[in-house]
């Protein structure tokens, strides 16, 4: 279990002062597939090396298992990385590098080869044991670099954008192969992405950040359907923003139609923003029943395995509406016809702005 | 049909290659002649020189005589004319030796930490440090060692000094022994450490070093097991850079150490100037450059074998 109590991190002083971290608090659990999610310049990697123990926080603590490492240097904290660039040592072989840290713990000789062989088997890497680090492919190292981390078994493996620079088959691979390896090993992982995909197919629960705060914390599911804030919504998936009035547990919105609603904690009845997943809105004919909307179709986008109509409501708000691509379906609509939309039941969340 | 029958498979293309080597050749002819000229010609002329007899006023006499290998390593006893070792000379190969060998060892601990601190400056910052490195190649190098000659003899600001402060009673005598070469030697080369070390320090990812501290190895083992072998190429070219100059220097030994400490390039001058022995300087100079491409040698191996047992 780790805990993040409170960390700010500072980089610089005076002028240049810049802060990467803002008062962040989270607990990690044990044995947790744990995703920091967020654009460039969110603070998740910084977090990530504070956990390492590369930089000391500024404010705040950090504890594993209960103890204090916030001072605790790199080397001496039971946490061992995956690098983005992967940072294998171009002077060792194959073997070499994941027996570093095994040496370096001063395991026996014996053990040391045992180990290595039986990591070289855990990432199927056998065959390449002697080779040099530069003469494999870049899958090839992402797997060794796995490997070295997990060699010296750690209570911790940190992985930073570890797939970001494989091509999309290879990433699909890896995806499934680290989710074997966390439950086959049962180390926790703490995961950095920008990728929403990569969190939301592999994360047990997922921190998203944003200008050096955590938003929100959740699993997968929660993140999606129940965003608190307009940032998560828009950086994970595709959103529909439409303004509303909230009164009683309901939102009347301003484009017409009226939903149930879970309002958040800390949202008044009043003027509030709301967000509708491009899939909850189905376009049916007009005056169709149900149809609680009506809309101007500005734009169709097939995009194989469905259909994206952008729509616009009489308020002049934009809407999409997004349909699988059934066999055998036509029924394209045309540009400039007036159509009803529906919206799913429960897909209107209100958020907080 | 008939053309196809002509055509031979691969007639053309030695034709090209043969153009492209001529080409290649005309291109390459000046940087061959000058080789030829100023480097394989001079040496043609030692090797000549080094088995002819010396003449009364310098020069040679054109006969062929070994005098000036032997002379190398022995010498005539002038009681009894029997051969005893060349004393002087063994004692003088021994001082360029060693003091060469501490010299490189004197820049590489003062300069891998001089190079290692300027490569982990700023951007912006080292080229100012790498400016300073260089300032002292713009004087003459016989100004700098007189100007340390200033430093160190018993008139000198460091005798002043410690008598000021009452550290010592008398001066200390610096000038003209092996301390003052080696001190002088140091100083002049260092940049020479400097420079390719700082190359390879710059070229070294900081990221595998943390990745050696994440993997549990503290500062030592770090640097032992993952710094030092990859900046390894560029020690090896300064201490190359550093001994060989060193072995053949000339002015620092002249200067600091007098006319008793000499070193190997002090001697050839010596059989060219007032020894009037020039075999005897053709031979020692190609001595000293034969122990320099064995030492290169034996070095260059040695390193790159521990290399790659890594």
């Amino acid at each position: 279990m780790i805990e993040i109590d409170k960390v700010t991190k500072t980089f610089g002083a005076g002028d240049v002062a810049f802060t990467a971290l803002r008062d962040v608090s989270v607990t990690i659990r044990e044995n947790e597939f744990f995703t920091l999610l967020g654009p460039s310049g969110c603070g998740k990697t910084t977090l990530l090396r504070l956990i390492a123990g590369f930089e000391p926080p500024t404010i705040g603590a950090i504890r594993l298992s209960g103890r204090d490492i916030t001072r605790l240097p790199p080397n001496q904290r039971p946490v061992n990385t995956v690098f983005q660039n992967y940072a294998l040592f171009p002077h060792m072989s194959v073997a070499g590098n994941i027996a570093f840290g095994l040496e370096m713990l001063g395991k026996p000789k014996d053990e040391i080869a045992k180990t290595v062989d039986e990591m070289l088997r855990l990432v199927r890497m056998e065959e390449l044991k002697h080779r040099k680090t530069s003469e494999i492919s870049g899958g090839q190292q992402q797997r060794v670099a796995l490997a070295r981390a997990l060699a010296p078994h750690p209570e911790v493996l940190l992985l930073d954008e570890p797939l970001s620079a494989l091509d999309l088959k290879l990433r699909k691979e890896m995806q499934i192969e680290l989710k074997r390896l966390q439950s086959e090993t049962g180390i926790t992982f703490v995961f950095v992405t920008h990728d929403q995909e990569e969190a939301l197919t592999m994360s047990d629960r997922i921190a998203v950040m944003s200008g050096g705060r955590i938003l929100q914390i959740g699993n997968p599911r929660e993140i999606y359907e129940r965003p608190s804030e307009r940032f998560v919504a828009n950086f994970i998936g595709e959103s529909n923003f439409l303004n509303g009035q909230l009164s009683a547990g309901s939102v009347t919105l301003e484009a017409g139609g009226t939903f149930t609603v879970q309002p958040p904690q800390g949202v008044a009845d009043g003027k509030v923003s709301v967000l509708i997943r491009p899939e909850h809105v189905t376009v049916a004919g007009t005056g169709a029943e149900g149809a609680a909307l009506t809309a101007t179709v500005e734009n169709v986008v097939y995009s194989g395995e469905a259909t994206v109509a952008h729509l616009k409501l009489k308020t002049g708000e934009a809407i999409k509406a997004r349909a699988s691509n059934l066999p055998g379906a036509s029924g394209l609509l045309e540009t400039g016809a007036q159509v009803g939309v529906s919206v799913a039941p429960g897909a209107v969340t209100v958020l907080v702005d | 049909m008939s053309e196809q029958a002509a055509y031979r498979p691969g007639e053309l293309e030695a034709e090209a290659q043969a153009a492209d080597n001529r080409s290649r050749w005309m291109l390459a002819l000046p940087a061959v002649v000058i080789i030829t000229l100023a480097a394989a010609g001079p040496l043609m002329v030692m090797v000549v020189y080094s088995f002819l007899t010396p003449g009364d006023y310098g020069n040679v006499v054109w006969k062929f005589s070994l005098e000036g290998w032997m002379n190398t390593l022995v010498q005539r006893d002038i009681f009894d004319d029997t051969l005893i070792w060349a004393d002087a000379h063994l004692s003088i190969f021994w001082r360029s030796f060693s003091l060469s060998l501490i010299t490189t060892v004197l820049t590489l601990i003062f300069g891998v930490p001089t190079a290692w601190f300027i490569a982990t400056q700023p951007p912006g910052k080292r080229e100012f440090w790498l400016f300073l490195i260089t300032v002292p190649f713009w004087t003459n190098l016989l100004v700098r060692t007189i100007a340390i000659q200033e430093l160190l003899r018993s008139e000198g600001v460091i005798n002043l000094v410690l008598l000021k402060l009452g550290i010592i009673d008398a001066p200390i005598q610096m000038m003209f022994t092996n301390f003052a070469i080696g001190f002088g030697m140091t100083y002049v080369y260092l940049p020479l450490m400097v420079l390719p070390v700082y190359a390879a320090v710059d070229k070294l990812d900081f990221r595998l070093v943390e990745a050696a501290h994440d993997l549990y190895a503290g500062r030592w083992t770090a640097f032992r097991r993952v710094i030092l072998p990859l900046i390894k190429p560029g020690i090896i070219a300064g201490s190359i850079l550093v001994f060989i100059p060193s072995l053949g220097a000339y002015v620092t030994p002249r200067v600091l150490g007098g006319g008793k400490n000499l070193m190997f390039g002090n001697l050839i001058e010596l059989q060219f100037g007032q020894g009037r022995n020039w075999p005897l300087g053709a031979a020692l100079s190609l001595m000293l450059m034969a122990a320099v491409m064995i030492a290169l040698m034996w070095y260059v191996r040695v390193t790159s074998r521990e290399q790659s047992d890594g």
